[in-house]
C-alpha cells in the first residue's frame, strides 16, 4: 500500500507538470485530469475512499468536463499551438519560478517542524456523512447558498449580448 | 491502511501548490489559468484530507467536499467570463484586459 | 480728560475694526459713515482737549495706559502725551484728515475697494494719532511703522494694476532703509540710559551727554535717518513720486499733510539731543537746503500734475528741515501746518481734475478748465497761491517768510541756507503757476466728464479758506507782531536763538522774499500764461524730471548687485531639504505607479509575493 502511495503522488506530480508545459489546451485539460485520479487514488490508500470517489465524480467527472465544454465552444483552431508555442518562453516562468520555489522552500521548511506519523483507519461514507450533517451543517447550507449564487451568476454573465437599439444591460 | 509520513504527504500538496501558482503565473491563455487554479485548490484539498487521516477523523473530508463545492461555483463563474470574454475581444489572452492599469 | 485724551487714536482705530470685521455687510453710506463719524469724533476729542491750552501753552497731560514691555533693561509703557507740540499736531491731523475723509467718501464711491480703503485710511489716521500721541520712543516707532504699512496698503491700494504694487513696495523699501537706521539709533538710546521715555531721555541727555560727543552724534544722525527716509529727504526722497500711483486723496493725506511729515515731528519732539551734537544739526539744515533746490528743479520740469506736487511737497519739507536745522521749531511746526493746508488742497482739487477727465494726469492735455471745472479752479488758485507764498494775502506767505528770517538771523543758520531759500521760493512760484496757467488757463483740450460733488467742494472751500487765513496766527513784527504760534509752542520748543543785529533786517528780508515771489509769477505768466502752452525737451529738463537720476544711480549700484546675487543663489543648501522631499514624493508616485500595471498575473504574482514575504517573516 505504501509503495501505491509514493506512486500515486509521482504521477500526480509528474501530470501537473505536463499541464504546466502542454501547448495545446485539451491535452492539458486531459493531463490535469490525470493528475486528478492520481491524487484520487492516492485518497483511497490513506483511508479516504469517500474523497476518492468524489474527487473522481465531481472534480474529474463534471469541473474538467465544463472545463472541456468552454474549450470546444471557444473553438480556437491551429493557431492557438503556435501562440502558445510563442507565449511560453523561459522569460516568462523564470520569474515565476523563482517565486514559486521560494514558497515552497518556506513551506517545506516549515512542514519539517511538525510532528510525524499517520493513522491508518479507514473512514466510510456513513462516517463522513454523520459528520457533515452533524456539526457542519451550517458551512452545507452556506455552500448550497453559494451554488446557487454561481449558477446565477453564470447565466447571467453567460449570455449572448443582445442586438437591441435600447438596451439597458447587456 | 498505507503507512504515509504526513511530512511527506504535506510536501507532496506543497509541490502540487507550487506547480499550480507556477500555471497561474506563466500562461497567458485564460484557460490554463483557470486550470492553475484549479490545481491549487485541489492540493488544498489534499491537505484537508491528510490532516484528517492523520488524526483518524472524517473532519478532513467534510472539508475536502466544502472545497470541492468552492471549487466547482468559481469554475462556473469564470468559465462564465471566459465566454463573455472571447465574445467581446476575440482572445482569451490575459495580458489583453488592461483597462485597469494607472 | 485723560479719557479723552486716549479716545483720539482710540476712535479711528474702532473704525477701522469696525469696518474690518463687520463692514461687509455695511452699504456705502453706512462704511462712509463709520469711517467719517470716527475721525470727526476724534476731531472732537482733540478740540476739547487743545482748546483749554489755547490760553498759555501750559499744560501737559500724560496717560498711562498699560504697561507694554517690561523686560530687565527696558520699560516701556503705552502712554499718551499730550503738550504744545502734539496738540498742533492732532490738530491738523484730525482737521485736515476730517475733510480729506469726508472728500473721499464721494470720490471713491464708483471704487470697488470701497470698505478696504476706509478701513485703511481709519487705520492710519489712528496710526499717526499714536505716533504724534507717544509718550516713549519705542511706542512712536510703532505708529512709525504702522504709518509705514498704511502707506504701503494704500499706495497698492489698486493691487490688480503691477505699477502701483511696485511703487508702494518702492515706497515700503526705501524708507526701510530709515527704519532699520532709526532701530539702531533707538538701540543706542536705550543702551545708554535704560528708557525710552521721551522727556527721561532728554533731561538725561542734557545731565550726561556734553555738546558734541561721539554717542550724541551717532544717535542723532541714526534717528536723523529715519526722518529723512520716512520725510522723503536727500538721499531718501525717490519713493515719493512713484507714491502718486496711489489714490489722489491717499496722496493728499499721506504723503503731503502727514506721515511725511512724521521726520519733522521726530526731529522736534527729540530736539534737545540735536542741540547736543551741532554737527548734526548743522547737517539736518543742509539737507533741507539741498532737497528743496533739487526738487524744485525737478517739479518745473514734470507733466503729470500729481508728479508736480509731489516734488513740491519734498521741496517744502525741505523748508521745514532748514527750519528745524537752524533751531527755528516754531517756524518749522506753523510751516508743517499751513503746508498741510495748501498742499492737501491743491491735491484735493488735482483730484477733481483727474476724475473728471476721466483718469488725465498730463497737464498739457488739459486746458481752460478755469471755466468748466471752476470749483477746482479755485481751490487750485488758493492752494498754489500759498504755495508759492503770494505776499500777505496768503498763509504760505508768513510761515515761509518766517523759515527764511530766521534762516537768516540765527545762530545756527548762514547767508547761504537763506540764499537757497530765496532761491527756493523764486522757483517754487514758476513750478506752481506753471500747470496753473496751463491746465487752467489756455484753451480747451478735454472735455470734464464729471463735475466735483458737494462733499468734495466743501472739503476743497474749508482748505481754501484755511490756506488765506491760517497764517494769522503768526505774523511778524513787521507788518504789527502777533506771535500767537510760537508763544502757544514756546513751552515746548525753544526760541530761535537769533544772534543778536544782522546785515539785514526783518523787513528787508520779508520785501525781498515777497519780490522774489512775484517776479517767480511774472516768469511764469511770460513763459505759459499767453497762447499754447509750449512743450520743451531737452536733456536738463529730461535729468530734472527723472529726479536728477538717483533712480538710475540707485538701480545701478543697490538694486542690480543684489538681484543678481540673489539670482545666483537661487539654489542653495538651504533649499535642499524643500526640493529633496518634493523630488522623494515624485519618486515615490513614479514608483506606485509603476505597480499598476493592469495585468492579472502581475497582480497574481504580486500576492504570491507577499504571502512569500509574510510567511518568511513568521518562519524566520
Amino acid at each position: 500500500m505504501t509503495t501505491a502511495c509514493y506512486i500515486a503522488a509521482a504521477i500526480a506530480l509528474l501530470a501537473t507538470g505536463a499541464v504546466l508545459f502542454s501547448r495545446n489546451t485539451v491535452h492539458g485539460l486531459l493531463y490535469l485530469v490525470v493528475s486528478l485520479f492520481a491524487v484520487a487514488v492516492l485518497f483511497y490508500t490513506i483511508g479516504a475512499p469517500l474523497a476518492a470517489a468524489l474527487e473522481i465524480i465531481i472534480y474529474a467527472g463534471a469541473i474538467m468536463v465544463l472545463f472541456i465544454f468552454v474549450v470546444m465552444m471557444l473553438n480556437l483552431g491551429e493557431r492557438s499551438e503556435h501562440r502558445e508555442r510563442q507565449w511560453l518562453r523561459p522569460r516568462t516562468w523564470f520569474g515565476p519560478a523563482v517565486l514559486s520555489a521560494a514558497l515552497l522552500a518556506e513551506l517545506i521548511y516549515v512542514i519539517g517542524a511538525l510532528p510525524q506519523g499517520t493513522a491508518g483507519s479507514s473512514m466510510g461514507a456513513r462516517l463522513v456523512g454523520a459528520t457533515t450533517f452533524g456539526p457542519y451543517v451550517l458551512a452545507v447550507e452556506l455552500s448550497g447558498i453559494l451554488l446557487l449564487a454561481a449558477l446565477v451568476g453564470a447565466l447571467h454573465l453567460g449570455q449572448q449580448p443582445r442586438e437591441e437599439e435600447t438596451s439597458s444591460h447587456g | 491502511m498505507a503507512d504515509l509520513l504526513l511530512s511527506h504527504g504535506l510536501i507532496l500538496a506543497v509541490l502540487l501548490f507550487g506547480a499550480g501558482l507556477l500555471v497561474v503565473l506563466s500562461r497567458r491563455n485564460l484557460m490554463y489559468i483557470l486550470m492553475g487554479i484549479e490545481i491549487m485548490l485541489n492540493a488544498t484539498g489534499l491537505v484537508f484530507v491528510l490532516g484528517g487521516a492523520r488524526w483518524g477523523q472524517p473532519d478532513g473530508q467534510v472539508l475536502f467536499i466544502l472545497v470541492l463545492t468552492v471549487a466547482a461555483a468559481e469554475v462556473a463563474v469564470g468559465l462564465a467570463l471566459v465566454l463573455q470574454m472571447y465574445r467581446q475581444r476575440e482572445t482569451i489572452d490575459a495580458d489583453a484586459m488592461r483597462e485597469l492599469r494607472e | 480728560m485723560t479719557v479723552l485724551l486716549a479716545l483720539i487714536p482710540a476712535l479711528p482705530l474702532a473704525g477701522f475694526a469696525i469696518l474690518a470685521l463687520a463692514g461687509g455687510v455695511l452699504p456705502r453710506r453706512g462704511i462712509g459713515t463709520v469711517a467719517v463719524g470716527a475721525v470727526l469724533l476724534s476731531a472732537l476729542a482733540a478740540a476739547i482737549c487743545v482748546i483749554p491750552m489755547l490760553g498759555g501753552g501750559q499744560g501737559v497731560t500724560t496717560v498711562d495706559l498699560w504697561h507694554w514691555v517690561v523686560v530687565p533693561g527696558l520699560k516701556a509703557d503705552m502712554a499718551l502725551r499730550l503738550d504744545a507740540l502734539s496738540a498742533v499736531m492732532i490738530g491738523v491731523i484730525t482737521g485736515v484728515g476730517l475733510l480729506i475723509h469726508i472728500y473721499s467718501a464721494t470720490f471713491m464711491a464708483e471704487e470697488h475697494g470701497y470698505r478696504r480703503y476706509f478701513a485703511y485710511l481709519n487705520l492710519f489716521t489712528a496710526s499717526m494719532l499714536i505716533l504724534v500721541l507717544a509718550d516713549n520712543l519705542l511706542m512712536l516707532y510703532m505708529g512709525w511703522e504702522l504709518v509705514g504699512l498704511c502707506s504701503y496698503l494704500l499706495i497698492g491700494f489698486g493691487y490688480e494694476a503691477p505699477d502701483n504694487g511696485r511703487a508702494a513696495r518702492k515706497a515700503f523699501v526705501v524708507t526701510r532703509v530709515g527704519d532699520a537706521a532709526m532701530a539702531v539709533g533707538l538701540f543706542l538710546l536705550v543702551a545708554q540710559f535704560g528708557t525710552l521715555n521721551i522727556a527721561a531721555i532728554m533731561d538725561q541727555a542734557q545731565l550726561q551727554w556734553a555738546a558734541g560727543q561721539p554717542l550724541a552724534i551717532a544717535v542723532t544722525l541714526l534717528l536723523l535717518a529715519g526722518a529723512v527716509g520716512k520725510s522723503a529727504q536727500l538721499p531718501l526722497q525717490t519713493w515719493l513720486p512713484d507714491a502718486m500711483a496711489g489714490p489722489t486723496p491717499v496722496s493728499a493725506l499721506i504723503h503731503a499733510a502727514t506721515m511725511v511729515t512724521a521726520g519733522v515731528y521726530l526731529i522736534a519732539r527729540t530736539h534737545s539731543l540735536y542741540e547736543l551734537a551741532p554737527p548734526v544739526q548743522t547737517l539736518v539744515a543742509i539737507i533741507g537746503a539741498a532737497t528743496l533746490l533739487l526738487s524744485a528743479f525737478s517739479a518745473l520740469a514734470q507733466r503729470d500734475i500729481k508728479r508736480i506736487l509731489a516734488y513740491s511737497t519734498i521741496s517744502q519739507i525741505g523748508y521745514m528741515f532748514l527750519a528745524l536745522g537752524v533751531g527755528a521749531y516754531s517756524a518749522a511746526l506753523f510751516h508743517f501746518m499751513t503746508h498741510a493746508f495748501f498742499k492737501a488742497l491743491l491735491f484735493l482739487a488735482a483730484g477733481v481734475v483727474i476724475m473728471a477727465l476721466d483718469d488725465e494726469h498730463d497737464i498739457f492735455r488739459m486746458g481752460d478748465l478755469r471755466r468748466r471745472l471752476p470749483g477746482a479752479f479755485w481751490g487750485f488758485l488758493a492752494g498754489g497761491a500759498s504755495l508759492a507764498a503770494l505776499p500777505l494775502i496768503t498763509a504760505g506767505f508768513y510761515s515761509k517768510d518766517l523759515i527764511l528770517s530766521d534762516a537768516f538771523r540765527s545762530q545756527a543758520g548762514s547767508g547761504w541756507l537763506w540764499a537757497a531759500g530765496v532761491l527756493g521760493a523764486f522757483l517754487t512760484s514758476i513750478y506752481i503757476f506753471r500747470p496753473l496757467f496751463i491746465a487752467f488757463g489756455g484753451e480747451a483740450k478735454t472735455t470734464p466728464q464729471r463735475r466735483a460733488t458737494r462733499p468734495e467742494l466743501f472739503a476743497i472751500a474749508v482748505l481754501s479758506v484755511l490756506s488765506v487765513i491760517g497764517g494769522l496766527v503768526e505774523i511778524p513784527s513787521a507788518l504789527g507782531g502777533y506771535h500767537g504760534f510760537s508763544a502757544f509752542l514756546h513751552a515746548t520748543l525753544p526760541a530761535v536763538p537769533v544772534a543778536g543785529e544782522t546785515a539785514l533786517g526783518e523787513g528787508t528780508l520779508m520785501l525781498i522774499s515777497a519780490a522774489v515771489v512775484l517776479a517767480g509769477l511774472g516768469v511764469a505768466w511770460w513763459r505759459f500764461g499767453t497762447g499754447a502752452a509750449v512743450e520743451h525737451d531737452n536733456a536738463l529738463l529730461r535729468l530734472w524730471g527723472e529726479g536728477w537720476g538717483f533712480d538710475r544711480v540707485y538701480d545701478l549700484f543697490l538694486v542690480k548687485p543684489y538681484v543678481w546675487l540673489a539670482r545666483i543663489d537661487r539654489r542653495d543648501v538651504v533649499d535642499l531639504p524643500y526640493t529633496l522631499i518634493a523630488a522623494a514624493a515624485r519618486t515615490l508616485h513614479r514608483g506606485l505607479s509603476a505597480t499598476q500595471t493592469g495585468r492579472l498575473r502581475w497582480y497574481a504574482a504580486s500576492i504570491a509575493g507577499g504571502a512569500v514575504i509574510i510567511i518568511a517573516i513568521g518562519v524566520l
